[in-house]
């Protein structure tokens, strides 16, 4: 499965390469929607406003954060364009290590980022802009009485949770150890939204999700916060692509998303401020 | 033109050689590309790591008994579409093999609301104290559900080559309508029912989105070898790849061994 | 211990009455798609006609009328079918195969392969018993299938022209040993071949258009034919019409001049019958003492035996090559047919 989405990624990547180079043969002027690789850092009217498109690679968790922000972005700053691609992090890092065309990268965990660093395509020191702790996620009515992490261990109660290879399981196993509940989970999902569906289909009685995923589900799950979360805390960091061609406007983008006016953004949809 | 030796003439123009070459390259350079990606040294220890063998005993298994699930209810239906004409059966015919067209992950969504604890039969169900939702026997369920046009359509197809001429005979002969389809029916129809089980062994195998959606994961309980590899592939794609190919590996002795030429399925005909 | 037959298929237009006795076999004759193999399928319950009845000795086959439905399946009925094709289970060997209606019927394998084995060696085919059907010759197959059938041990055999796949020299053989096998049973055989009605059957049905034209004992049919198929089988011009004083006249008005026989009256319906070889062909009219003399466009032109076979307005005349070459016969031509009066043979259809 890796190695298909990898052949299908390099072959994305080498049609945006012949269209980018199709492009630039052709001596195109002006903001071409196809380029990425347009730099205007040295803007003729001398200022150091950034425009052009950078391709931001973001973890699925940030979609409707990002989505805002991007267009926030977009209109403070006329002239530049925000491309968004969301996946799980660790397919986004075989994306670009595979050399899909991103400026930006914000992942879910540190570990992501760390595999990207080592793969020496990040750009300067990444910075922590959002956290992020675990919840359990029922049905609205809660048919099984769960009040506390310790609830999720009764007998009988069937519990859906990530698998430990994915971010969410690794929280909720570092919550176990250290508050010494086993849990005995009846499905360990590869995702967040697979945890979420066998709540909201009533298959499981409660799920480990993250606050954020929560709220995202909106009126269709309860979120139960437990005070044992703050075992795991989950840290996403963001930086530029060492390949981008367009770093000022992936440094700018990212000093958007770490103000404040992006912090507010982030703490509405749950994310915690680092 | 060397090629075209052999038995004699075929009557195929050069350049489609060329295409059916390009043809089995866009198949073949895919697996070879895969093949080029394992890490050698480790592929033993990956594939014989204690989750990568509960997955491969987990996939036989259900597999196994998906396929013998489709025979059990996709023999009666072939039969049923190939011989006996009643209103309804176009569109029979249709629902019954939709999921051949149908994303699995549709498939799995509709499992749920019909075996699901909330689900159409599966309140029932838990009521008698069968508990269908992250079991075993859910993962058999979604293979099955996705399996069973593959042996429905190649049944019926060697059901109606074969015609009921022998059926007719057998009959006339006094033999009673099971006698009919016990002596003369199934073994007419064996190497059709024989490459339907084992394109539905196959389609069980590499079952994912109904499972994922409708089963869970679980280590040894619902997590087949294709969840196995869309789990590792989060950290390990070492190992994701070296489990793909044993998917691969598996695949294909399967269908190789077994699967015979479609023209084969027709009964042999006494020399005239 | 009889067999009655009275069916009707209205998509068809097909509706047949027929009886036959104990040991008795008739055969049907009849051009293509005249209701032979519909005949078949319903004997045998694999087709369910509209109305009628069938008794097989003391078992009813089926009664079906506008109140009531009795229909007995296939498999109860003992009418054994035997098709053009031998049509052997490929899976099961010819032993096997013989064996397959005993076993049906409850006989255990030992005793159902020692009776198999008994009519194999019946059809002359004891060699051939552990053979497959992919390697048995038509001829061998075919045998194979009759000593099939007959294991069956069925009240009533039909056979659907058995010989019509076997090549020249398998089917004498086949219509030998069918000779020997159906003495003392009740058979009925479907064919196209004048030869089988002669050797094998005792009495002659002609199903033309789903309904029987003629019926009677096989040297009757043959020598007195009453329908236009038979007196084709039997190689002979025939022409309908009704009596009148010298002969008869045809629906479209022609008259056609004949030896009388002293029962037939005016009015009445009859047939003029006469040989090709009566007839005589003039590329203009002749007259003479008392003869028939019909314009006709020729149609076709075959070698029969050492004569040519002129075919012509539904007649046929036989002459010499050489009359023909002087003639300068083709397709398409106008010429006369005459035939003598004291030729033909006139009598009651």
């Amino acid at each position: 499965m890796t190695v298909g989405r990898r052949h299908v990624a390099a072959l994305l990547a080498a049609g945006a390469l012949i269209v980018g180079v199709a492009a630039c043969a052709a001596g195109s002027s002006g903001a071409s929607a196809s380029s990425t690789a347009e730099s205007s850092a040295a803007g003729a009217d001398g200022t150091a406003k950034p425009t052009g498109n950078i391709t931001v690679f973001a973890a699925a968790s940030l979609k409707a954060t990002f989505t805002e922000l991007a267009g926030d972005f977009e209109a403070n700053n006329p002239g530049t364009k925000i491309t968004l691609n969301f996946a799980g992090s660790s397919d986004l890092v075989t994306q670009i290590t595979q050399g899909a065309p991103a400026d930006v990268f914000a992942s879910a965990d540190t570990k992501n980022m760390a595999k990207l660093a080592d793969a020496k395509l990040v750009d300067g020191t990444p910075r922590n802009f959002a956290t992020n702790v675990l919840e359990i996620a029922v049905l609205p009515t809660n048919p099984a009485s769960i009040h506390s992490f310790a609830d999720l261990a009764k007998p009988g109660v069937k519990v859906v949770v990530c698998a430990p290879q994915v971010p969410c399981g690794a929280a909720t196993d570092t919550v176990e150890k250290a508050t010494g509940t086993t849990l005995a989970p009846v499905s360990e999902e590869s995702s967040v939204t697979d945890v979420l569906g066998k709540v909201t289909s009533g298959e499981a009685d409660a799920g480990l999700v993250y606050v954020t995923d929560v709220k995202t589900a909106g009126d269709r799950v309860k979120g139960i916060p437990f005070a044992e979360s703050d075992k795991a805390v989950n840290t996403y960091p963001i930086a530029t692509v060492g390949t981008s061609k367009n770093k000022d406007l992936a440094q700018a983008f990212i000093a958007a998303v770490t103000d404040s006016e992006g912090k507010k953004v982030l703490n509405d949809a749950g994310f915690g401020t680092p | 033109m060397n090629r075209r030796s052999g038995t004699g003439y075929t009557g195929i123009p050069a350049w489609i050689y060329a295409i059916a070459a390009a043809g089995a390259l866009f198949v073949l350079l895919p697996l070879v590309a895969m093949v080029a990606k394992v890490n050698w040294p480790e592929f033993i220890p990956l594939i014989t790591s204690d989750p990568s063998l509960t997955a491969l005993g987990l996939s036989l298994r259900t597999s196994a008994a998906s396929t013998a699930l489709c025979i059990l209810l996709g023999v009666p239906l072939a039969l049923v579409l190939a011989r006996s004409p009643f209103p309804g059966q176009r569109l029979l015919r249709a629902f019954v093999l939709l999921p051949l067209v149908l994303p699995p992950v549709v498939g799995g969504i509709a499992l749920l609301y019909t075996f699901g604890r909330q689900g159409l039969l599966g309140r029932s169900l838990e009521l008698a104290g069968i508990q269908i939702a992250f079991s075993t026997a859910a993962v058999v369920l979604a293979q099955t559900f996705v399996a069973l046009p593959f042996l429905v359509v190649s049944l019926e197809g060697a059901l109606r080559t074969a015609g009921n001429k022998y059926e007719a005979v057998a009959a006339t002969l006094g033999a009673r309508p099971g006698t009919v389809l016990r002596r003369v029916t199934i073994p007419l129809v064996l190497p059709g029912l024989a490459s339907g089980a084992v394109l539905s062994f196959a389609r069980s195998l590499g079952e994912f989105g109904a499972t994922l959606t409708f089963a869970g994961s679980l280590q040894g309980v619902t997590r087949t070898l294709p969840l196995e590899i869309y789990l590792q592939r989060e950290t390990d794609a070492d190992a994701a790849v070296a489990l793909s190919l044993l998917l691969v590996a598996v695949a294909v002795a399967v269908v190789g061994l077994s699967y015979r030429r479609p023209g084969s399925a027709a009964p042999e005909r006494a020399a005239q | 211990m009889t067999f009655h037959l009275d069916a009707t298929l209205a998509a068809r237009g097909f509706d047949v009455s027929l009886s036959l006795g104990p040991v008795e076999t008739v055969a049907i004759l009849g051009p293509n798609g005249a209701g032979k193999s519909t005949l078949f399928a319903i004997i045998a319950g694999l087709l369910r006609p509209d109305t009628g009845t069938a008794q097989l000795g003391d078992k009813v086959l089926f009664d079906l009328a506008a109140d009531k439905s009795l229909w007995s399946a296939p498999h109860t009925r003992g009418t054994a079918l035997l098709a053009q094709e031998a049509l052997l289970f490929p899976h099961l060997s010819a032993v096997d195969n013989v064996a397959f209606g005993p076993r049906s019927a409850g006989a255990s394998s030992t005793a159902a392969r020692e009776t198999a084995m008994h009519w194999l060696t019946e059809v002359d085919a004891g060699d051939l018993a552990s053979r497959r059907p992919g390697q048995l010759s038509g001829g061998q197959a075919q045998r194979v299938a009759v000593a099939r059938a007959l294991a069956a041990d069925p009240d009533l055999l039909l056979l659907d022209e058995p010989m019509a796949a076997l090549d020249i020299h398998a089917a004498p053989l086949l219509r030998r040993l069918l000779k020997r096998v159906l003495a003392g049973r009740r058979a009925i055989i479907i064919t196209h071949d004048i030869l089988d009605a002669l050797m094998l059957a005792d009495r002659v049905i002609v199903l033309e258009d789903g309904r029987i034209s003629e019926a009677g004992p096989t040297r009757d049919v043959l020598e007195r034919p009453r329908s236009r198929f038979a007196a084709g089988l039997a190689g002979l011009n025939l022409v309908a019409g009704t009596v009148a004083d010298a002969g008869i006249t045809t629906a479209d008005g022609m008259v056609v001049a004949g030896h009388h026989e002293d029962t037939l009256g005016p009015g009445q319906d009859g047939v003029a019958v006469f040989p090709p070889s009566a007839v005589s062909v003039f590329l203009t009219e002749e007259h003479g003492s008392p003869r028939n003399s019909f314009q006709v466009t020729i149609t076709d032109l075959e070698p029969h035996g050492d004569q040519i076979r002129v075919h012509a307005g539904g007649l046929s005349a036989d002459i010499t090559p050489a009359a023909s070459a002087d003639l300068g016969l083709a397709p398409g031509m106008t010429v006369y047919f005459v035939i003598k009066a004291t030729a033909i043979n006139i009598y009651p259809a």
